[in-house]
Parts: C-alpha cells; sequence; structure tokens
C-alpha cells in the first residue's frame, strides 16, 4: 500500500467529484475491449492495474484472512489537462453499456485551473449560457382569422427566397435601366445560409459534406442554399468547379487563401455567390481568427500559405486600414472590381451598440451589398473564453435597431441585413430565423445549428465537448487528423443538409401560411410577432403578450 | 366581408344607383360603413367646371366648420359651389355630423396658371392640412380635394345613409361611382378607415385582408412623401403603391399589377421583358401585397380597373356593354347595375389579369401579365 505521505498534492490535484464530468464505469459489465480508451480524445480514461481485496474464510481451520487480486479496470484521470468533456463518445463505442460520463453535481473546481501557464481558457462553442433565448421566446401571434382563407404551407405556391446584395431605389433602377447605368449583381438565395466556418477549422470531409450538401439543396431541391467559406480560402477544385456560385468567399483581416483564390479567378467557370469581408464576429468581437497549430497540417498550410505546425491568429483588424470608413472605400471596391462588379460584396460585423454607424457608412457606399451582424451568440472554432462568455452584443435588438434605422431613411429594401449568432442554439432553428425576418433581417446565417444537426457535433452551452480548437473533434468535424476526420462520411452529411433545409423549408411555410404570407419573405413584419415580457416587447417595438 | 361595387357610364348616373346593388350583396357585410366615391360630376343645381377642385368631407361641430371655411378662405380659395344635402339625421347613428359638404373651390390666383403637377401638389397640401385642422372636441374629416371627385363616408348600412343623404333626389350625379360597404376588421372603426381611399386623383377600394401591411407601410412612409400617411385601414396601401406606380415612377398603368403580384422566377424567365420585369419585382419587393384581395380602381381619366391578389383568393365580377360597365365582387351587384347586358360575356379575373374600363367606355382591355409589357425602355 502506499502510504498517504507519499502521495503528491499539488494546488491543482483533485478528485473526480471536482470534475464537470464523472466517468461512471461499471466493472461488472465491462470486457476489457479497449474501445473507449482508445476513442476518447481527450486521454481522460486510461487502463490500469487494480488491486482488489479478497475476504478469505478459512472454515475449517476457523481462520479469517485476506488474499488480493490484480485487475484491469477503467480509471478517470484528475489532471486538468486531460478532463473529460462528457463528449461520450466512450459510451458511444462500448459494447455493453459499461461507461458513460456523467455531468458532475458538484461545483466544478476544474475552472480555477483553466490558465496554467499563464494561458487563459481557449475552446470552441459559443457562449456557455443555456436555456430558452430571446428569440425561442417569441410567438408568431398574428393568425388571419376573419377574412383570410387559410393558406395552405402544403399545397399553395409559396416564394421563401431572399436577396443577397445590393438593391436599388425603384427611382433609381429605371432611371439606370434607361440610360444604360450599372445595376448591381444580386442572388436570389435561401434565407437560411449556412455561415461562414473555414476550411481548417472544419475537416476536409465536414467540408466536402456540407458543400455536397449544398449542391444538391440547389440541384435536386430547388433550394437555393448557399454557404460562406470562413476565412482561409477555398479548396483549388471547388474554385474551378460548377459549385462556386454556392459558395461566399470570404476575405478576413489574416487574408488566408486569397493568394490561392485571385490565381484561380481566370479560370473560375462561374462567379461565386458573394464576397464577404470579415471585419469582426460574434462570438469573439474585436478578436482576429484563430487556428491553433493542432490543426495547420499539410493541405490547410498549403491552402494557406504558411508553414505547418503554427498558431494562426489573425489580427483583430484589416492591417492595411485603419478604420471601417476607409475599407469599406477601399476593399469593398476593390473586390468588386477583382470580380467586375458582378458579385455582391458585404462586410460582417460583429454585433456592437456601434452596428448603425457602420451600416449608414454603407447606405452611401454603392458597392456594399448589404451588412451581415453577428450576435454574441454566434460560434467560433477557437478563442478566449471570456471572449465567447462575456464580449458581445446579443443579435435581436442590434438588427431591429438597424431596420428600423434603414426604415426610417427609406432603405430597408436597398440593403439587406443578415443576422447571426444563436440562430437554432435550442433547435429552434426556423423560429428562431423567421422571427429574426420579422424584426428586420433580410435572412440568417447558421454555423453550430448546422454543425449539431448535420453532423452530431455534440458542443453544448454546458461547456460539453468544445475541443474544436484542438482538432481532437471526436466525430470528425473540426480535425484536421484523417484518422478522426475518417469517422465523418460526407455523403452523411450531405444527406443531412439535404433533410434539414427541406425542413427548414417547410417550417418556414408552416410559420407564414398562418399569417397570411406566401408571396414574399415576410422581412420587417413586426405586427405578427409579439413576447410575454415587456421589456424586451418595448425595446424591440413589438407586442407584449401574455 | 367587404363588398365592392363600382359602376362607370357616359351618362352620369345617380349613386343611389350603386347603393341598390350594394343591397342585392348585402349578405357579406356589417353595415359597420359606406364609402363612396363619384367621378365626372354632374350637380342639378350648378353648372360645374371640372377644372375647380371639390372639398369632400365632414365638419362634426359648427366651431370646426367655421375654422375650415376660414382657412379655405384665408388661402385664397374662392368658394364656388356649396352643395347642400337634403339630411335626414335621425337615419344616421352619430351624433356628431355638423355638416357633410360638397364645395368647389376655384384655385387661388397663385396656382391658376400653374402646371397639373403644382396644382396637385396644393390640393394635396391643403387636404393634409385641412385634416389636421380639426382639434379633439372638434372633428374635421377630409376625404378628398381633387377636381372631378367627391367624396362621402359614413358608418351604417349603405341604403341607411343613401336615404341619410337624400341621395336618390338626383341632385348629384356622375359617371363613375365606386362604392365599398367595410368591414374593418383588424383595427378600430374610423370614418378615415372606409374605403375607397384617396390620394391625387388615384382611388382604391379592396375587399379582404392586406397582411403584408406594416412592411409595406413602413416603406411608404419612408419615402418621405407627405401624402403617404394615414393607414387607418391597412387598403390605404393599395391606392399609394398604384399612386406611387403612376405618379413617381411614371409607369403605365400595367406596371400596378407586376408590382403588387410580380411573377414568380420561373415565370419571368418565359417573358419577353422577364429581365426587366425581375428587376423591378426586385426594386419594389417591399410593395409585394399578399392578399386575399381583389382591387379596384380609378383614376383621374375616368379609367377603371380590376385585379386580384397573386392567389386570386377573392371573388370579382366584370360586365356590361358599350357605354356602361360595372365591376363588383359579387355577380348579383353587376346584374343590379347593368342588368340588361349579356351576362355570358362577364368576365371574372384571373390571378395575372389586370382588367381596364377605358374612359371610351367602348369594350373592356383584358390585359395579363404574360403579355408583352408596354414599356418602351424595357425593349
Amino acid at each position: 500500500m502506499v502510504s498517504v505521505r507519499s502521495v503528491s498534492i499539488t494546488p491543482s490535484s483533485l478528485t473526480p467529484t471536482d470534475l464537470p464530468w464523472i466517468i461512471e464505469h461499471r466493472e461488472d459489465r465491462c470486457t476489457l475491449c479497449g474501445h473507449c480508451t482508445a476513442v476518447c480524445p481527450k486521454e481522460a480514461i486510461r487502463l490500469v492495474h487494480m488491486r482488489q481485496r479478497v475476504p478469505k474464510l478459512d472454515v475449517f481451520n476457523k481462520k479469517r484472512g485476506n488474499d488480493y487480486r490484480t485487475f484491469t479496470g477503467i480509471r478517470q484521470e484528475t489532471d486538468p489537462a486531460r478532463l473529460c468533456i462528457g463528449c461520450g463518445m466512450c459510451s458511444m463505442v462500448c459494447p455493453n453499456e459499461a461507461i458513460t460520463p456523467v455531468p458532475g453535481t458538484n461545483e466544478n473546481r476544474t475552472v480555477f485551473f483553466e490558465n496554467r501557464k499563464g494561458e487563459p481558457m481557449k475552446r470552441g462553442g459559443r457562449r456557455n449560457s443555456s436555456g430558452p433565448t430571446l428569440l425561442d421566446r417569441i410567438m408568431f401571434n398574428r393568425i388571419s382569422m376573419l377574412t383570410d382563407p387559410a393558406l395552405d404551407a402544403g399545397r399553395h405556391e409559396f416564394n421563401v427566397t431572399t436577396t443577397l446584395g445590393r438593391i436599388l431605389s425603384p427611382e433609381d433602377f429605371l432611371e439606370r435601366t434607361l440610360n444604360g447605368g450599372w445595376i448591381p449583381t444580386t442572388r436570389e438565395i435561401f434565407p437560411f445560409i449556412i455561415g461562414s466556418m473555414s476550411f481548417g477549422a472544419l475537416s476536409p470531409n465536414m467540408w466536402l459534406g456540407l458543400l455536397q450538401g449544398v449542391a444538391y439543396c440547389n440541384e435536386v431541391l430547388g433550394i437555393p442554399v448557399v454557404m460562406c467559406t470562413g476565412e482561409g480560402g477555398c479548396p483549388p477544385w471547388v474554385l474551378r468547379s460548377p459549385y462556386l456560385k454556392y459558395i461566399i468567399l470570404q476575405i478576413a483581416s489574416g487574408y488566408f487563401g486569397w493568394d490561392e483564390i485571385i490565381r484561380a479567378i481566370p479560370d473560375m467557370q462561374c462567379d461565386p455567390a458573394a464576397i464577404e469581408i470579415k471585419y469582426g464576429q460574434g462570438a469573439k468581437p474585436g478578436d482576429g481568427g484563430l487556428l491553433m497549430w493542432y490543426k495547420v497540417s499539410k493541405l490547410i498550410a498549403r491552402l494557406r500559405g504558411v508553414p505547418e505546425g503554427v498558431d494562426l491568429p489573425s489580427p483583430p483588424v484589416h492591417q492595411t486600414l485603419y478604420s471601417i470608413e476607409e475599407s469599406v472605400m477601399k476593399m469593398m471596391q476593390t473586390l468588386s472590381t477583382a470580380f467586375l462588379h458582378k458579385v455582391p460584396v458585404y462586410p460582417k460585423i460583429s454585433a456592437s451598440t456601434s452596428a448603425k454607424s457602420v451600416l449608414n457608412n454603407l447606405v452611401r457606399n454603392p458597392y456594399a451589398g448589404g451588412l451581415m451582424i453577428d450576435g454574441i451568440d454566434g460560434g467560433t472554432g477557437a478563442a478566449y473564453n471570456v471572449s465567447m462568455d462575456a464580449t458581445g452584443h446579443p443579435i435581436a435588438s442590434c438588427v431591429r435597431d438597424c431596420y428600423l434605422d434603414l426604415a426610417a431613411q427609406g432603405k430597408q429594401n436597398e440593403i439587406p441585413i443578415f443576422a447571426a449568432g444563436g440562430i437554432g442554439k435550442n433547435g429552434n432553428v426556423a423560429q428562431n430565423g423567421m422571427a429574426l425576418v420579422m424584426l428586420g433581417a433580410s435572412g440568417v446565417h447558421i454555423g453550430k445549428y448546422i454543425m449539431q444537426a448535420a453532423a452530431g457535433c455534440l458542443g453544448n452551452e454546458k461547456n460539453r465537448c468544445n475541443v474544436c480548437n484542438l482538432g481532437i473533434c471526436p466525430k470528425g468535424i473540426t480535425s484536421q487528423n484523417a484518422k478522426l476526420y475518417r469517422r465523418l462520411d460526407p455523403d452523411k452529411v450531405a444527406e443531412r443538409v439535404a433533410d434539414v433545409f427541406m425542413s427548414i423549408n417547410t417550417e418556414v411555410k408552416k410559420i407564414m401560411a398562418p399569417l397570411g404570407r406566401s408571396q414574399s419573405l415576410p422581412i420587417g413584419m413586426s405586427d405578427a410577432i409579439g413576447i410575454a415580457d415587456q421589456a424586451a416587447a418595448d425595446r424591440l417595438q413589438i407586442s407584449y403578450i401574455c | 366581408m367587404c363588398r365592392l361595387a363600382l359602376k362607370t357610364a357616359n351618362e352620369p348616373f345617380s349613386p343611389y344607383e350603386v347603393l341598390t346593388a350594394m343591397e342585392a350583396m348585402q349578405e357579406g357585410y356589417d353595415g359597420s360603413g359606406l364609402g363612396l366615391l363619384l367621378r365626372g360630376m354632374e350637380f342639378a343645381d350648378f353648372k360645374y367646371d371640372p377644372r375647380f377642385p371639390i372639398l369632400s368631407g365632414i365638419a362634426h361641430t359648427e366651431r370646426a366648420w367655421k375654422r375650415l371655411t376660414e382657412y379655405m378662405e384665408k388661402q385664397g380659395y374662392e368658394l364656388k359651389y356649396d352643395h347642400r344635402f337634403h339630411m335626414k339625421p335621425e337615419l344616421i347613428d352619430a351624433q356628431d355630423r355638423h355638416r357633410y359638404f360638397l364645395r368647389a373651390y376655384r384655385m387661388p390666383v397663385a396656382f391658376r396658371d400653374q402646371s397639373d403637377e403644382v396644382r396637385e401638389a396644393e390640393m394635396l397640401r391643403t387636404r393634409l392640412a385641412l385634416r389636421k385642422l380639426g382639434t379633439e372636441d372638434d372633428h374635421i374629416t377630409i376625404f378628398s380635394f381633387f377636381p372631378d371627385v367627391a367624396m362621402i363616408k359614413e358608418v351604417g348600412w349603405p341604403m341607411q345613409i343613401g336615404d341619410a343623404l337624400c341621395l336618390h333626389d338626383g341632385q348629384i350625379k356622375s359617371r363613375v361611382c365606386m362604392a365599398q360597404g367595410r368591414q374593418n376588421t383588424n383595427y378600430g372603426i374610423n370614418l378615415y378607415a372606409c374605403h375607397p381611399f384617396f390620394i391625387q386623383g388615384i382611388s382604391t377600394m379592396t375587399n379582404g385582408e392586406n397582411t403584408a401591411f406594416v412592411p409595406i407601410r413602413d416603406w411608404l412612409v419612408g419615402k418621405n412623401f407627405p401624402g403617404y400617411t394615414g393607414y387607418q385601414s391597412d387598403s390605404e396601401v393599395f391606392t399609394h403603391i398604384l399612386h406611387y406606380t403612376l405618379k413617381k415612377l411614371n409607369l403605365p398603368l400595367q406596371a400596378y399589377k407586376h408590382i403588387i403580384t410580380p411573377l414568380s422566377k420561373t415565370e419571368l424567365a418565359k417573358h419577353p421583358q422577364g429581365e426587366f420585369l425581375a428587376g423591378l419585382r426586385q426594386v419594389c419587393k417591399r410593395l409585394i401585397i399578399d392578399g386575399p384581395n381583389a382591387v379596384i380602381g380609378t383614376l383621374p381619366d375616368e379609367t377603371c380597373l380590376l385585379v386580384m391578389d397573386q392567389k386570386k383568393l377573392r371573388p370579382a365580377t366584370i360586365g356590361g356593354r358599350e357605354g356602361m360597365w360595372a365591376i363588383a365582387s359579387e355577380i348579383c351587384g353587376v346584374d343590379a347595375m347593368v342588368p340588361d347586358r349579356d351576362p355570358s360575356l362577364d368576365f371574372q379575373p384571373m390571378r395575372e389579369h389586370t382588367v381596364i374600363i377605358p374612359p371610351h367606355r367602348k369594350e373592356l382591355e383584358i390585359w395579363s401579365q404574360y403579355d408583352p409589357f408596354p414599356l418602351p425602355l424595357a425593349a
């Protein structure tokens, strides 16, 4: 036996009950197959030899004694670096239901040790705040009861697309049509867009699955879904493929991947759907993109034009610019020109009390094709926990303010506002998205929801999993390790993408039909929504219902 | 449900004829209001010059009446004719109706030789100023102020109101008469909420509900045009969209249908001017209506029109003969207004149609959205 004194106790020594997730292992069911320890992304469990006392009773000699047997069992690591993240992969692979993580009910002591080596906690996922969101609480309450024959979501014709790109005023449109002026290109797209998740943040299989699914939605289902690359470029074969038209290329402050994109322009078979210039991100406003070294594989290094295995932190701002006004002038015009003014260009900013000033700048810029606003509940592949949890602005009031500001200027049809950040956080993706549409958004971007729904991402807002930054995604969604991402079948992801968008399409109609709307997306139809919260209703200028 | 009736004829007729048609369709409404618009005016006791704008409305108290007349005098409007209704006030439920008026004015000197545009802007300004002239105790309700147009609105059953104002006495006649029995489903009872709605000579009335009202209203208000105001009824935006199409965008009447119920992407792909119309659809996206509606309107040149919502979720029939036509939400309404016609030639427009009765009233023009669009710039 080990003497108590010889056990080393350090400040960060913890017991399993101090941990956020506790492994429950039933030795009586375990066959020692080792699947669980092999699959655990954090190496939080290990097979160990343990000794057990076996009482020994010699009845004939009237003697009592002990025997000891050695056995192999599962032991949970308590080192904060190897914490169980509750992903449940052990349980998923166990043939005998012998192991499962359960949430620790004791207070979580590990939070005090997330800053070892002076490095604050970094993680993937989104703001760890669970429960119904404000969007979840919005109800569609203006049901046409008296004069309307109800619309039939299943049989009537519905038009649920939205416009991406700068739309002229009717007067300007007619004047330019008559005199041969430039009419900015626009796209008619499905209002639920797969938000920017980079090739690098996502595994090659995930990215391929999404693209296949998006192509299927467009070409077979007739749902014009588009997806955004995020910062990090686009695989060269995609740039030169006819699928590029379903892709919004993002340029951000690290300019990763843009050498490859610019070089591919002469070979492009079609134009991309749009260009998104990222100035900010809801999950980590004021902070740049971050791809941690674990994920900078050979392929990613090549795409981004960087060495392998180094951290890739993008700067918080575009280094060539010192103000958003300047970037509005320079970057949008430059990128619009690069694609011969045939591709909409729009900025993405994090939701903020200063969003309106950006918007008003865009109103006066003829090259601005919209504004994408990302709220505090947006997800990310890697960021400091403090940025994710405590920095940012919720999306609903920000979008509402911006829409009302545009409406006061009569410009609400000219600059489409797209919203992101927490849409579908609790699974109510169509409801959340349509609530934002009725508050004034022309469409919404969904990222985390797509990972959860299309690929089974296990992360949640109780800090389950959330290790996207480390490249050890147990589902292979955000890993660059072939051993991990081979777990994800791109065909299956594509199938789920199609499932998701077919179902959103139906739910959108089911929301619109009772409101008597079918001909156009009910953007800004604020009379159709209400909330049982007086303060929120006043702030959003919608009805209070109870 | 709202009931709509419009009659247009070469020979002026009494509005009572249209009220009779409303009576024929009475099953559908609740007596919550009647609106009448008369165009192509003829008064039994006055030779009316169709250049004189007619002010229509109600002064609810004597003080309000005084304020109104003083204001008009001060602005330099010269009163040419003041129509007196032979009133039977006991037939009207409301107590605060001091004076219904139809008064023809001569424009102030400064505007007599101005362009139509300037004169129309002045008339609009005056109408809006008069609306604001009333106070909480002394209401003034102004329906229209425009040459050759008179309007009457009141809460009650059509025949009851017709009798109360003695509209059967032949004192007032017109070549066009629109009437609507209103049931204001979603908003409070308000005289301004009675159809038809009017702006600068353009008028429409509608049955059904406008579910896209709020986004359309917000967009129109954002245009900062003084006349785009009111909106006591969700149907008022139909009138303003027609005004915007014709007066602000200077597009032909056919564009109205393309703006409120544009063709779908696949239909536009086959249309000869699909590209232009797709662009028009996009720039006017916030003006797309969702119905269910039949929209009936008239223009200053006595053109009348009828369009349906995109899914044709409401009925409406047009019928008549050369020189006399009727549009009604029910066939029995058409029967009442033009009994001596060939009913087999009646037409019920479908979702793509705009039916136009031109000012000559010889025949109907049935125009389809699939037809080439009559705009030179689209070519």
